[in-house]
Parts: structure tokens; sequence; C-alpha cells
């Protein structure tokens, strides 16, 4: 007992020291809350243009189905050929590619038009899905009403198709933030690349357990969120 | 008011409407009955082109609605129509499905959409309902809603399809109730039912739609006592 009691102790210690080297040593606090800091823009960036990208793109391939302008058919294969190539081809490849075509500019910004560019493919997948399944009914009620197409899709369609699909667009957006994980690739100093670099000097692999720490509480938060959005938009379905 | 000059509709092959000729004047009160599949909903679909007619026009007050330069948004302000499934806005509560269309269209203020709604509320004695959400109310609650939302917009015509097919039977008659109320106060109505006794009792002319073609129309008392089509007569001895 007293044996494996001073074993205790002693890695206690060690474990101590090491925690101390990853984080206080050097200030090296700091350099993780600057990668935090860069995966935070990254993703913040890559959702709110994602969001744009995917509602454009969703609204042109939904409304292509029933018009027949042929203006609109051929955005709509433009953008049938974007959703196939970027859900095609690994994220970290269309990275490399664009941080190939964007040399004028820094890896941080790169990262944030591929994701961007990325998740708005993904994003307009689940806003189609969600828009068809909003009954045509609710459409037909509102054009008869007099509204036009866009105040038809705005002001009816897409709160009850954002409500459908709203845990999927979590899913994508928790998915992106760890995705982002792969910008050290492109030189970008996120969470992930700047925490492999102190376990590059400390020579243990707290700063790992670290990084992981702060994705998985991002994570919490972003289900805590979802589920606190998701109460609210019940508040119609029944009292 | 409405000038129907020989309508057709063909879904892919399929000939729904083959040549409709009508005129539908102010006040008047048209019921239209007919077996399923003759044609009605797409007819009355075709008169708000909520379904694009494959050849013919439909003049309403004078304008020609089938033609592309139309103002389609604007037409069907004046045109209210209620479904067969009510079709309420689910994620707005009584009171916001009233005055969406109003407002979002800026025919009225906020303040004057709001009044006027809860005064059409308070008329079907739904006035307690205003803050509560479509999933809360019964079908014949519903549908009634769905009318006044129409009525929000004082259109010149009120269409509607089936209005009382999708009910249980206890529900029918409050719903026929506002309807008949609504028609008996000079709107012009168009309404296709299988209610045949309404039908009777509120319409000034009835139409028997079947293969897509009006084969006969007449004041109710003379369609429905003396009719001179078969296939009418045969419908009739069905329904009745
Ligand atoms: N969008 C559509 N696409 C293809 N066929 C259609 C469409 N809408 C209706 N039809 C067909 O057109 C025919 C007439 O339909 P319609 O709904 O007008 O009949 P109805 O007289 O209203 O019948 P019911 O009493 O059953 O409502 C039916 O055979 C139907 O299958
Ligand atoms: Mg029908």
């Amino acid at each position: 007992m007293e044996q494996w009691w001073d074993s205790f102790v002693l890695w206690f210690e060690r474990f101590i020291q090491r925690c101390y080297s990853a984080l206080i040593d050097n200030d090296r606090w700091i350099l993780y809350l600057n990668g935090l800091k860069t995966t935070l823009m990254i993703a913040a960036v890559a959702c709110i243009f994602g969001i744009i990208i995917g509602l454009l793109v969703a609204i042109c391939k939904t409304s292509a189905e029933t018009k027949k302008s042929p203006v609109l058919k051929f955005l709509a294969k433009i953008c049938d050929l974007y959703t196939t190539v970027i859900r095609g081809t690994p994220v970290i490849v269309q990275l490399l590619i664009l941080y190939n075509i964007t040399a004028w500019t820094e890896g941080y910004y790169a990262c944030m038009i591929g994701f961007s560019i990325n998740s708005g493919a993904y994003v307009s997948e689940i806003f189609r899905s969600g828009i068809r399944s909003i009954d045509i009914g609710q459409s037909e009620a509102g054009r008869s009403l007099g509204l036009n197409e866009t105040q038809t899709m705005r002001l009816i369609v897409l709160p009850q198709a954002i409500k459908n699909i709203l845990p999927a667009l979590f899913n994508e957006f928790i998915a992106l933030l760890k995705e982002t994980s792969v910008a050290g690739y492109i030189a970008v100093s996120d969470i992930t690349k700047v925490a492999y670099s102190i376990q590059g000097t400390t020579f243990n692999s707290i700063p790992l357990y670290i990084c992981a720490l702060v994705y998985l509480l991002l994570v919490v938060v972003m289900t805590k969120l979802q589920k606190k959005l998701e109460r609210r938009l019940a508040r119609s379905d029944r009292s | 008011m409405i000038e129907v000059k020989n309508l057709k509709k063909k879904f892919g092959e399929l000939c729904v409407l083959n040549g409709i000729t009508e005129t539908i004047t102010k006040g008047e009160r048209i019921a239209i009955i007919g077996p399923s599949g003759s044609g009605k909903s797409t007819f009355l679909r075709c008169l708000n082109m909520l379904e694009t007619p494959t050849s013919g026009q439909i003049l309403f007050e004078g304008i020609d609605i089938t033609d592309s330069n139309c103002d389609l948004n604007k037409i069907r302000q004046k045109m209210g129509m209620v479904f067969q499934h009510f079709n309420l806005f689910p994620h707005l509560s009584i009171i916001e499905n009233i005055m969406l269309a109003p407002v979002n269209l800026k025919l009225k203020t906020k303040q004057q959409a709001r009044e006027d709604a809860a005064k059409l509320l308070k008329r079907i004695g739904l006035y307690d309902k205003a803050d509560t959400y479509p999933a809360m109310l019964s079908g014949g609650q519903k549908q009634r809603i769905a009318i006044i939302r129409a009525l929000a917009m004082n259109p010149d015509v009120m269409l509607f399809d089936e209005p009382t097919s999708a009910l249980d039977p206890e529900m029918v008659g409050e719903v026929l109730d506002v309807i008949k109320e609504v028609a008996l106060e000079g709107m012009t109505t168009v309404i296709v039912t299988h209610e045949m006794g309404f039908a009777r009792e509120i319409a000034t002319k009835v139409m028997f739609m079947d293969e897509g073609i009006i084969k006969e129309q007449a004041p109710p008392d003379e369609l429905f006592e003396n009719p001179k089509d078969e296939r009418l007569k045969f419908f009739l001895s069905k329904v009745l």
C-alpha cells in the first residue's frame, strides 16, 4: 500500500511538472489562446459563408426543378458541379490546391475561403432536403395570398425548413469545427498545429490532451446552443 | 368578373380540362360538383393560376391573367383561396397567420392588420385562440381560420376547394356556416364541394363537371330536380 502511494505521488508530481511545461512555461498558454482564436475565426467565417452559399445554391437548385428558365437551369447545373466536386474530394486536398492558387495571401485566409466553399456544398444539400420536406400546400397557400416567390420562401418555407434541419445543420458545423484542424497543412497556426508544435518542444503528449479538451468543450457548448434553439423553435408544436 | 375562354389543361399526355368556356359575374355563387378526377380542383386552381393552363384565356376583371406580363401576385391578392387541407402556417400563431400577407404586402400597417384580424376572429368566435398555434386547433377551427385568413385580404372572389372534405363529420357544419355567411353577404364565390345539400342551399348556379368539361349547369333547384345529362343523373343517383 505504502509503495503504491509513493509511486502515485511521484507520477502526480511529474504530471504537474509536465502540465506546467505544456501550459505555463514560456507563457505557452498564450500560444494556445492564439491558436484557439485562429480556429474559431476560421470556423465562424466558414459557418457564416457556408450558410450563405448553401442557401443560395439550395434555392437555385430547388427553383430550377419547377421553373423553365434556361438561365436558372444553367445555374443549377453549375451548382450541381460544385456540390459534386466539393463533396467528392477530400477537404485537405481542396485546401492545398486553394493554397497554391491563392499564393497572394496567407494560409489563414485560404482556410477561411476553402472551408466556406467546402461547408457551403454540404449545407446546400441540408437546406435542399429541408425545403423539400415542406408540403407544397404551404407555398401554394402563400402564393394564393399574393405573396411572391421570395416572400413565400422567406416567410413561410424557410422558417419551417430550418426548424426541421437544425440537428443536421449543427452536425455539419460541429464536423466543420473539427475539420479545421487540418489547417496546419497549409502553415496556419490553429489550435491543433500549436499543440503539435508545443509537443515537439516539451516531449510529452499533454499539449495534445489540452487541444482535445478544447475541441470537446467547444462541441459541448455548440450542442447546448442547439438544444436551446430547438426548444425555442418547438414553441409552435404543442402547448 | 371572371371570364374563362376555351380553357385546356394537360398533365403530360393526360387531358384534364378539355376546353371550358364560362363567365362568372359579380355576386354569383357557383357550386362545382362532379365525380372524382373530373378536373374540378384543376379548374379551380387554374382560376388563380396555381395551375398554368395549357391553352385558353382567363380574364379577371378584364385583365388576361394567363398573359405572362400580368402581375399575378397583384391578381391573387384579390382572389382568396381555401384549400382542402387548410394549409395554415404551423410556425406562426393564429393571428400571425392572418396578418402575414396584408402586412408583408404593405396593404395594412401592423396595427391595422391586428385590429382587422381580431375583428374577423371575433366574428367566428375564435378570438381566444389568437395567440395559439395551428397544431392546437381542431380541423374545423383550422378551416375557419383559413377562411378568414383569405378574407383578411379583402378579396373580390373566394375560391373553395372541397373545404369540408378533410373534416370529421361533426365539424362540417361549423365550417359551412362560415362559408354561407360569407357567401350570402355578397361575396362572389366558387366552391367545389361534395355537400349537395349545401350546394343546393347557397348556390345561384351549380356546374356539373365530368371528363374535363362542364356537362351541365343550372340553378340548383332545376339541376337537382330535372337533370338532363345522363352522367349527371347517374352521378346524382349515387350521391343523393
Ligand atoms: N399535378 C398533377 N400532375 C399530374 N396529374 C394530375 C395533377 N393534378 C391532378 N392530376 C390528375 O388530373 C385529374 C383531375 O384531377 P383533379 O384534382 O382536378 O380532380 P377533382 O375533380 O378535383 O377530383 P377530386 O374530387 O378527387 O378532388 C386526375 O386524374 C389527377 O390524377
Ligand atoms: Mg379535387
